[in-house]
Formats: structure tokens, sequence, C-alpha cells
């Protein structure tokens, strides 16, 4: 029941809302999983980038989907629904996976950590509670869903270790990239990992719900002194294109959402073969289509596109203009050429501060995704089609050396 | 006695009646349509029965119509504004609601505070029918082929069905086979668990129906009202602007101007048959019209019941016709209201009175509500889909005040006793008392009010039973076998008399489908 009418009437906040509203200067405000989050708090977004990868960005992420998978069947679960080995798992230990459905096709993505050897914590981008209680069948495990009850924050940067280690009461240098370690952080209990969506040095920091404020007022009040910045999504949307870090229903469209087959994503035509353990025993679902992709090749593979300045230089040149690249991540449909047939499509492209590049995450029929190859994406120049030049690389476009040391 | 000769007679100016002399008048040919009410419409009609307030007589939303028609008649030109209908909410027993907003996540957290997992499973139902509907959804725009015919006619019209078919998967081919066979409750207890969210959904399945959520059939039912949220010109239920009489009158003036000549007050006593053939009407007041074609767009049993003489039809055609299920099953309670309901679960003005306002609190609430109906009575606590119009459009009522459009079902044709005032007094008085559990305000604020039962669906609208949709959506009264089995392409056995309404393929609903396929047959015909 409810206090009064119409209360309900209106998209969720996030437990940081109170501290988050009066910073968000341009009133920009996105949408997140049912939830109000800042799209940038300043009228720019460049200072928000730029603490991501020179000093310390704070970021909201509790809209994220929690999980706990609990009980004595809870890695035989997870084991079953995802493509990693789960039960080699460490207590500690953070996994990103993507999960299928039956034909091998991509449902979602997220982080699966080990909390302890009978308890895990899912993180997802959509709502997973029927998949997971419909693959529980017969086990013996409880799912609870934890994502209202607790509030997430992640801390991205350069600095953002030094931060920490100002307002944690244990250190973080020991621990690894993707580990887990519960600690307590402005009086209050936290679990920390060492995880992020900008391909930096960074950390996650999970909290009940009612602590959110506290632990953010620490946070923000230890990073003062090493430029902590709090950043919206924008800002870590274009980060995380230059990480190589894809976004469901942008770079991919879940199997569950898709009118037709070919809208439909493999792990491994999302360049997540490495989290396929096709060694691992047992059923787990989508085994026998990935054992078959994996035969036989895959006809897409999501690569880089790094396109020539100088190329874009001279389709602008021709109507007197410097090129002109948006300031955000466009997440639109962009069709890519090789030899004046389209062989594929950029989902997301940005242009990147640090690496001084245009540059896209691009999806592409094979042959054409081998490293080296030439092709052009289509730009719009003064409302005509044009094509640019560029080149396909591997993923990540940039990874600085202490992202994983 | 003077006979005028036309082309073609279109007999009733119903939204189906209308839109088959629009296509006719479109390709040169002259036309009449034959109306016995002074008014347009049929049951697509809005008629303002207390000074200020205008009902939705019958038929109150609008989702189906065919996008085609709506450009081929150039209806927006000719005044049709369809405007938003956005959420649905189901009052509860203990106080609380449900509610389906407009926007997924407010919705989805409405349904996760009453159940995590149906919120899951509303999302995936979703995609689930669209898919479904979207397969099946073709099959509105073409002629039904005679399975047993090797005409090759039917034969390019199978061919045809056979591509749409190929574009599903196997698991959806499974699926629509199986929601064929089941009910709605069946199918919805497979996916929640929250009673007035199954109930709310089975609702759709029922409706037109003389058959309870739990009768095999009505999941198809629920399908056919999920199609007009796919790839139609509005992607959801929507209000007319001026009620659905505002859809027949768009259509009448798109007709006019397209010289189609519209005759009110003009029952149609007989087809006229010459030489086998059909030639022309008698109206009730003896004149005659002539003309190359006749189309019906009554429903099945009047058109071949009462226009004709047995003498013209075959044994098993009359037989079919009078074996066709056309029991009314629900009435309408309009009101006008001087003040907004206040609903206790959600007060105050707000939302909920744009929207549809469902009781339709469980399945067994609604199965219970058809017990009543199976044995003869009118349900003693019906399921009710109200709207208030006047929300949506203030030209439906005087400033300040209201009309409140009231589906109700279920409301037997055939009850006990027959209906009466008394009876009819009684049903109304169920309806507000039903309302006024979570509405107490409404009993004070009715200033007016029209209770019509199927009977009086019959006299008013003049469909045979008053089921709304000329005959009810049962699987083996659809398709190849609407109305009659060989006679699903909008012809008749009687050469020149056509069929274009609801009781056609592919059904009601303000589809107009029927009326722009029979006129588009009886064009091909054309010699």
């Amino acid at each position: 029941m409810n206090d009064a009418p119409y209360s309900l009437y209106r998209l969720k906040r996030t437990p940081f809302h109170e501290r988050v509203a009066p910073l968000c200067l341009p009133q920009n405000w996105r949408r997140w999983a049912g939830c109000i989050t800042v799209g940038s708090y300043d009228l720019g977004i460049d200072r928000e980038y730029w603490a991501i990868r020179d000093a310390a960005a704070l970021i909201d992420v509790s809209p994220l989907m929690k999980y706990l998978v609990e009980g004595p069947d809870a890695a035989r679960l997870l084991d079953r629904i995802t493509p990693r080995n789960i039960h080699k798992m460490a207590i500690g230990q953070v996994f990103y996976t993507g999960w299928c459905d039956d034909d091998g096709k991509l449902l979602d993505d997220g982080t699966v950590t080990r909390l302890g050897e009978r308890s895990f914590r899912l993180t997802s981008a959509e709502p997973s509670l029927r998949w997971l209680a419909m693959n529980a069948v017969g086990m013996d495990v409880t799912i609870t869903e934890a994502t209202d009850r607790m509030a997430a924050l992640s801390l991205q940067g350069p600095k953002s270790r030094a931060v920490l280690n100002r307002c944690c009461e244990d250190g973080l240098d020991t621990l690894r990239f993707f580990r887990m370690a519960p600690n307590r952080l402005g009086g209050r209990s936290v679990t920390i990992s060492r995880t992020g969506y900008t391909g930096d040095l960074g950390y996650e920091i999970w909290m009940d719900a009612a602590d959110a404020l506290p632990v953010w007022d620490a946070i923000m009040a230890a990073g003062a002194d090493h430029g902590i910045v709090p950043c919206g999504i924008l800002a870590m949307d274009m980060a995380r294109v230059e990480a190589g870090l894809f976004m469901i229903d942008v770079d991919y469209t879940a199997a569950n959402h898709a009118w037709i087959a070919g809208q439909k994503s493999s792990p491994y035509e999302m360049g997540l073969g490495w989290t396929v353990n096709l060694d691992k025993p047992g059923y787990f679902v989508g085994r026998r289509a990935l054992e078959r992709e994996h035969r036989e090749g895959s006809a897409w593979r999501l690569v880089g596109l790094e396109v020539d300045w100088e190329g874009l230089e001279r389709v602008y040149a021709e109507v007197g203009l410097p090129p002109q690249i948006p300031g955000t991540a466009v997440r639109g449909s962009l069709p890519v050429m090789r030899d004046r047939q389209q062989v594929g499509y950029a989902s997301t492209s940005t242009w990147s501060p640090i690496l001084k590049k245009y540059i896209a995450l691009v999806h592409l029929e094979r042959p054409h995704f081998e490293p080296g190859t030439r092709v052009e994406i289509e730009i719009t120049v003064e409302h005509h089609r044009r094509y640019a030049p560029g080149t396909v690389v591997a993923l990540p476009f940039y990874e600085p050396e202490w992202k994983k040391k | 006695m003077s006979a005028q000769q036309y082309d073609a007679i279109v007999i009733g100016a119903g939204h189906n009646g209308l839109i088959a002399a629009a296509y006719l008048a479109r390709a040169g040919k002259k036309v009449i349509v034959l109306e016995r009410n002074p008014y347009i419409g049929g049951a697509t009609s809005t008629r303002e029965i207390f000074p200020g307030y205008r009902f939705t007589e019958f038929s109150y939303v609008v989702s189906l119509l065919r996008p085609e028609i709506i450009r081929d008649l150039e209806l927006p030109r000719h005044g049709l504004k369809i405007l938003p209908l956005p959420s649905t909410v189901t009052p509860m027993d203990n106080g609380d609601y449900l509610a389906a907003w407009e926007d997924h996540d407010l919705t989805r957290r409405e349904i996760y505070r009453h159940s995590p997992r149906d919120a899951e499973a509303t999302d995936e139902y979703s995609r689930v029918m669209a898919r479904a509907a979207k397969a099946i959804k073709p099959i509105l725009g073409v002629v039904p082929p005679d399975p047993s015919s090797l005409s090759w006619r039917d034969l390019a019209r199978l061919l045809q069905l056979g591509r749409f078919g190929a574009s599903l998967s196997e698991q959806e081919r499974y699926r629509i086979a199986k929601l064929m066979m089941q009910s709605a409750g069946d199918l919805l207890d497979e996916w929640f668990e929250f009673d007035p969210l199954k109930g709310t959904k089975s609702a759709s399945g029922i409706i037109g129906t003389f058959l309870g959520p739990r009768s095999p059939g009505t999941a198809y039912v629920l399908l056919h009202h999920y199609m007009g949220e796919i790839d139609g010109a509005f992607r959801a239920w929507g209000f007319a602007k001026g009620g659905t009489g505002g859809i027949a009158q768009a259509i009448a003036n798109s007709a006019k101007a397209l010289g189609v000549e519209l005759r009110l007050s003009a029952p149609v006593e007989k087809v006229i048959v010459t030489g086998g053939r059909a030639t022309g009407v008698a109206l009730a007041n003896g004149d005659e019209l002539k003309a190359k074609v006749v189309m019906s767009a009554a429903d099945p049993k009047r058109s071949f019941l009462q226009f004709l003489d047995p003498q013209h039809l075959p044994d098993d055609f009359l037989a079919a016709i009078r074996n066709f299920r056309v029991r009314g099953s629900s009435g309408k309670v309009n009101l006008a209201l001087s003040e907004l309901p206040q609903f206790t679960c959600l007060p105050g003005e707000g939302p909920l009175h744009r929207g549809a306002i469902s009781f339709s609190p469980s399945i067994d609430y609604i199965e219970r509500a058809y017990d009543d109906a199976k044995y003869g009575r009118f349900s003693e606590r019906p399921y009710i889909d109200a709207i208030i119009p006047s929300m949506i459009d203030r030209d439906m009522a005087p400033p300040g005040h209201h009309v409140m459009s009231c589906f109700v079902q279920y409301a037997p044709y055939d009850i006990e006793g027959g209906w009466d005032d008394a009876r009819r007094e009684a049903f109304g008085e169920a309806v507000i008392s039903t309302i006024e559990r979570h509405a107490p305000n409404i009993r004070r604020a009715i200033v007016g009010k029209q209770v019509i039962t199927p009977k009086d669906i019959e006299q008013m609208a003049g469909i045979t039973g008053g089921n709304i949709f000329h005959g009810e959506l049962l699987l083996h009264q659809l398709f190849f076998l609407r109305p009659a089995p060989q006679w699903a392409d909008f012809r008749t056995p009687v050469p020149g008399y056509y069929y274009g309404a609801s009781g056609a393929h592919p059904g009601g609903g303000i589809m107009g489908a029927n009326g722009r396929l029979a006129a588009l047959e009886v064009l091909k015909d054309w010699r």
C-alpha cells in the first residue's frame, strides 16, 4: 500500500539522489534501468571524462541489477547459466561473463562475484530473476534480488586507489584486478571490487542502500586533494568505448528482445570467446550451439575501427570544413564498407580525447574482421553521405599500464 | 414506383459498409449506402443521449483499424484523430490497485511491487505475444483461401500464407499452434502468479465471446486483441476524437467526397434476386433500387436469412449460417457524470482517469461472472472495462462534467425470462454497485444513464443476437470458416451479392479489413 496516491508514478531514484541532484547543473538526466541517473554534472563532459583518465571519477552505478545466489547449489546454478567455469572461482574472485540462451546467443552480460563457498553476487543489465529461477529448478539454492537495497559506486581513474586508501579501513594495495574484499569505509561496511566499466584503474564499492550517503561523503572528502569529480554516465560511455567494452541493446541485442534471428549475437561474435570454457564438464545453457560455432567459426566479430584522421580531414576539406566530431559517444548504427560493399556496421562511435582519434565499435562479417583490414565508415558531411577510411584494430583501443598493476 | 440504377448498393452505414462504399466509389463506381437508422455508424456510433453528453454507445476504443484504409481513404484529412488511452488500472478488493502505465519503467516498477517474478514475466510475455501477433497479423490483410479448393486463385492465396509461415521459427509455430487450442486462463497461468494481473490480461480473451477465461479458444481472442499493438497506425488502443462515431464520420466524409450517396432511415426489406442474380434491393417503404451488385454489411443472419429468400441459398450454406454463433454476451452502461469518479485506491484526479479502469481482480472473478451467464443470468459481479472519454476528449461532456463508458460482460442475450425494463434496470444497478465498491461517489455523480443490453444492441445497431463482433471470434468461426466454409472470400452463393462486415474475415474490432477486402473482391469480379 502507498502513502500518497501516485507516489509510485515516477522513475526510481538511486540512494545517492539527495547528493547528486543538487550537483547536476545541466539537469541532464538519463534513464537507467527504471532509475533517473545523472548524464553529466557539468555543462560540458570534458572534466568528468578527464577525471576518469587522469584523476578519480565517482560514478553512481546503483541501477545495476544485483542478485545474491546462495546455497549448496549456488555454484552449480551459475555454472549452468554462464559459459565460464564457476567451480574454479576462488572466494573473492570476480568473473566478467555473458550468458546465453540455448541457441548460444547472448541474453545479457555482467559480473559474478564469489562472496563465499556457497554465496555469489551476480550483476546484470536486465532483470534476471526469472531466468535464474527457471534454471534453478531442482537445485538447493536461494535467489534474492538486491537491486534496490544495495547501492553501488564506481570510483575510476589512476588516483582511485590513493583516494580509497585514505578513507578505507583496509588498504587497497594488495587487491588484485577482478578481486573483491570486504572493507569499512566512512564507518560503514562495504565490499570493494577492483572492477569497472572504463578500462582504467578503478574500483566498485557495494554497500547497503542505507549507508549510501555517508560512503559518498567519505569518498568525496578523501578525494578532494586528488581531484575527485562526480561523473555522469555520458563520460563513462566514452571511456568504455576506448576500453572496448560493449553495452547491451546498444552494441548487441539481447536474444530474448530480438524480433528476428539476425539481430542476435553470440559471445564469440562479441569477442567474448575467452569467457566460453568449452573444456568445463557437463551441460551449460547454449553449450551445443557454442561448440558448433567454435568448430565452424563465427560469421561476425566485434572489433575496433580507428578512422584515419587525414582521410577524415580530406572528406571535410572537400566542402571547406575542418573535421566535425561529436563530443560524446554516438549510439547509432553506421554502415562500414569495403570496396563499396557493406561488410558491417558501427554500433557506438566516439571521439577519444586520450588517443586523439575517432574510434568505433564495429561488427564485421568474416573475413573482414582481421586487424589491419582497411575499411570505410559512413559519415554525414553537410547533409551528404561520405565515407572515411580507417583500419580494423583489436580491442581495447586504450589500456593504461596501471589498469591491472 | 421508381427504380433507380446504381453500380453498387451497400446495406448498412457501419464502418465496414462505409469503407466498402468508399473503396467502390474510389474505383469510379456509383454507390449508395442504405442505413436503417437516422444516423450513421451502426455499432461505431457516438450520440448525444443527454444534452451536452456524448456517448460512445457501443464500441468505444480502437486499435485494429487497418493502416492501409487510413491511408487510402485519407482519413486524417477527413477528421480522424486517435487520442492516446495510455494506461489500465485494476482496482483490487483490498484497497490497492494494479496499474499498467504508458511507460515501461513505471509499469515494471508497479508490477514488481506485487510480484517481482511477474514483472519480468510481463516483459517476456509481451515480446512473445508480439512476435506471435506479428506472424499472424498479415492474415488480417488477405482473403482467406479455401483449403479444399484446387483453383489457381485459392492455391495462390495458400502460397501467400505459406510465405508468412516461413518467416516463423519452429518454436514460434508451436507456440501459435498451442495458443489456438488453449484457454486464456491456462496460457496466463503458465506465465504469471498475481491474480489481478492474470484477471486483467484474461479479459481481452473473452470480450465479445460467450466463453469464460477458462474456456479453450480464448487464448486466440487474446492474441487477436494484441495485434493492434504491433505495427498498427497507433501501436496501442486509442480513443477516437468524438468517440468511435468520429471514425464513422471520417469514413463517411471520405466516402461522400468520393461521390458515395448516403440514405438514412432507409431499412432494407429484401435483396432482389432476378434470374439467380442479385439485382437490387427493396426498401421497407416500398422503394426499389437497382444495381449491378449488392453488398451487405449487416450481420450474417440478417444478410442471408432475412434479406434473402431461403430458396436462393444451398442447404449447407443455410445450415452454416443458422449455426453461426452470435450469442451476445456483453452490454454497455454509459453514464453522464457531474463529477469525476473518485477511486479509493488512487484518490484525486490523476493518470487513472485518462486510461482504462478494469474491474477484473482475478480469473476466478471473471469465470464466476461467466457462470451466471451460462445459466441465463447477467453477472452479479461483472467484468467491466471503463473509460472516461471526457478526460481524453474534452468535447465529450460539458465543462467540469464527464461521461463514462462501461463495457460490461456478461449479459446474455437469452436471459432467463427475457430482457425487459426491470431486468435492464437491475443489470445497470449491478454495474453501478460494482463500480461503487471502488469509487463510492459514482452514484451521487450520475446525472444520466444509458443501459444497453444485447437485446438493445440488436434493436439499436441491428446486429442479430447483439454480438459485438457479428458472431463470436471462435476458432471454428474464423478465417476460411467465417461466415461459412467455402464462402470466406466475401462472395455468396448468390452471384452479385457480397458480404463484407464483421461477420466475415477477419472478424470484429473496428478493423475495417472486412469492408475493404470485400470491395476489392467485388472490383475483381467486375465486368
